[in-house]
């Protein structure tokens, strides 16, 4: 479950007031907005990232309004992947699990079973440099749920593809959410990228997030 | 009523003015080195050459500027490495002042620099007490750690510009991100921003050691151009030149422009090197 609670953050002179929405656990939310109405605030606030002024983030029953980035147990995939260009594809699924002194089995049968369900094997010992939009994203997908988050936020994580690779995106990313029985924060700017993956949508517009519908968790 | 058909008129006025314009700037740094060097070719016998190199002021010359310069970019990269990032990712109160104030050295004509440091070590501070000279067991200024520090003083400057240049152009997302893997600060900073801005550090560096072999003022105010003990080339060329020896002079001039060239090329090809490693597979 991802719930926020009168949410208020402040970026310079920009201020997002009285924030509050839920995702049931296992749900699939999608916060929809205008580039430059403080979507991606929010992911940053729940994230850890950003510091609240006012208000609650719960995370599950776990109240995290002050927890630091780490501590969270969210996987993060940000706008256009963003991955670190110096290291291979295996070096970024092993980071999280690395930083966290997981044992070097544990940590090579993790990226072996990210690799597969993630179809990047072929990459493993590959850069960042030269791979397509799908095969970066498909890598900081597998980055973010390394460590079996319980929530994971994607930043516009379809934005960069082309039509096909997005549609087989968005299965890939139901099918990793489903089977890890993870909540989602998913923000876009597109309606129907929201319709085809989201069953619990929002809208935030002049600063207010309004529900419009909610399938709930099956 | 239709307008009149419009003929786009030549850009030939706008190439010929931006390429006669930068042809000149062009043409002057040329023209000084190809003096240099036509001079050189045509006043300097040999085995005048020969005689110039084998002397042990111009030895011990070249081997102090080597080793001053080297250590001036290692600490030049090691204060602008973090003192960059400060100033590229946090806002914090009289930033601006800090920004103006790290500008300072590079603004500075030389000689004050040279002159400010001489105040600072011998006659600080104001109150009765030992300047940092006597802390400093009377062996700083006029020596070799002056030069260093002289060459340092305004190297650093032009380091630091370049490494907040290059943390700019790094997104902070990258970071982000490894702080959502539970890395703190520190371990985010080593593991993802260093290897990232590599190439900015190697360009600080290279940058630091060839305004360090440039440095003359201060040099010559702080630690004095002393043969055979703080000696550097720039200090080499004006001791040639006071002595009315214009061939050696410009032959010394020769030597730095070729070791400023042979430091930029290698450190290219290394870069080139390390670019393929860092971001191929």
């Amino acid at each position: 479950m991802i719930k926020v609670e009168n949410l208020q953050i402040r970026a310079g002179a920009f201020c997002l007031n009285d924030i509050s929405f839920e995702i049931p656990g296992g749900g699939y939310g999608v916060l929809m907005g205008k580039t430059g109405s403080g979507k991606t605030t929010i992911l940053e606030a729940i994230c850890g990232l950003k510091e609240v002024t006012q208000g609650r983030i719960f995370l599950g029953n776990r109240d995290v309004t002050f927890a630091r980035a780490g501590d969270r147990n969210i996987g993060f995939v940000p706008q256009e992947a963003t991955l670190f260009s110096t290291m291979t594809v295996r070096g970024h699924l092993a980071f999280g699990p690395k930083v966290r002194r997981w044992d070097k089995t544990k940590i090579d049968e993790r990226v072996g079973e990210l690799a597969e369900q993630l179809g990047i094997q072929h990459l493993l010992d590959r850069k960042p440099f030269g791979l397509s939009g799908g095969e970066r994203q498909r890598v900081s997908l597998g980055r973010a749920l390394a460590l079996r988050p319980r929530v994971l936020c994607l930043d516009e994580p379809l934005s960069a593809l082309d039509e096909e690779t997005h549609d087989e995106m968005i299965g890939l990313i139901r099918t990793m959410v489903k089977q890890n029985g993870i909540s989602a924060l998913h923000i876009t700017h597109s309606r129907p990228e929201a319709e085809a993956i989201g069953d619990c949508l929002m809208l935030l517009e002049d600063g207010q997030v309004r529900v419009e519908a909610s399938a709930g968790a099956e | 009523m239709e307008s009149s058909p419009h003929k786009v008129r030549s850009d030939f006025p706008f190439y010929s003015a931006i390429l006669g314009i930068s042809g000149m700037y062009l043409l002057l740094i040329v023209g000084m080195l190809g003096a240099d060097l036509w001079y050189a070719v045509t006043e300097v016998t040999a085995e005048e050459f020969r005689a110039l190199l084998s002397t042990d002021d111009i030895r011990d010359s070249v081997e102090l500027t080597l080793i001053t310069c080297t250590i001036s970019a290692l600490l030049s990269v090691l204060v602008a490495v973090p003192a960059g990032y400060l100033l590229s990712r946090y806002q914090f109160f009289g930033k601006t002042l800090v920004d103006a104030i790290l500008d300072v050295p590079i603004v500075l004509p030389p000689l004050v620099v040279g002159l400010s440091l001489l105040i600072l070590f011998n006659k600080m501070p104001p109150w009765n007490g030992p300047s940092f000279e006597d802390l400093l067991g009377g062996n700083f200024t006029y020596n070799v750690p002056a030069v260093i520090l002289a060459q340092f003083t305004v190297a650093c400057a032009f380091a630091v510009r370049t490494m907040r240049n290059t943390f700019d152009q790094i997104s902070p997302r990258a970071e982000q991100v490894a702080l959502t893997l539970g890395c703190n600060r520190g371990r985010a900073f080593r593991s993802i921003v260093v290897p990232e801005a590599w190439r900015g550090i190697s360009t600080a560096g290279t940058l630091a050691w060839t305004r360090a072999m440039g440095e003359f003022g201060p040099i010559l105010v702080f630690a004095g151009a002393i043969r055979g003990k703080t000696e550097v080339l720039s200090s080499t060329v004006f001791l040639e030149i006071s002595i009315g020896n214009l061939e050696g002079a410009v032959i010394v001039s020769l030597m730095m422009v070729t070791i400023a060239i042979v430091v930029l090329v290698a450190v290219r090809i290394w870069d080139r090197g390390n670019r393929e490693k860092f971001y191929h597979d």
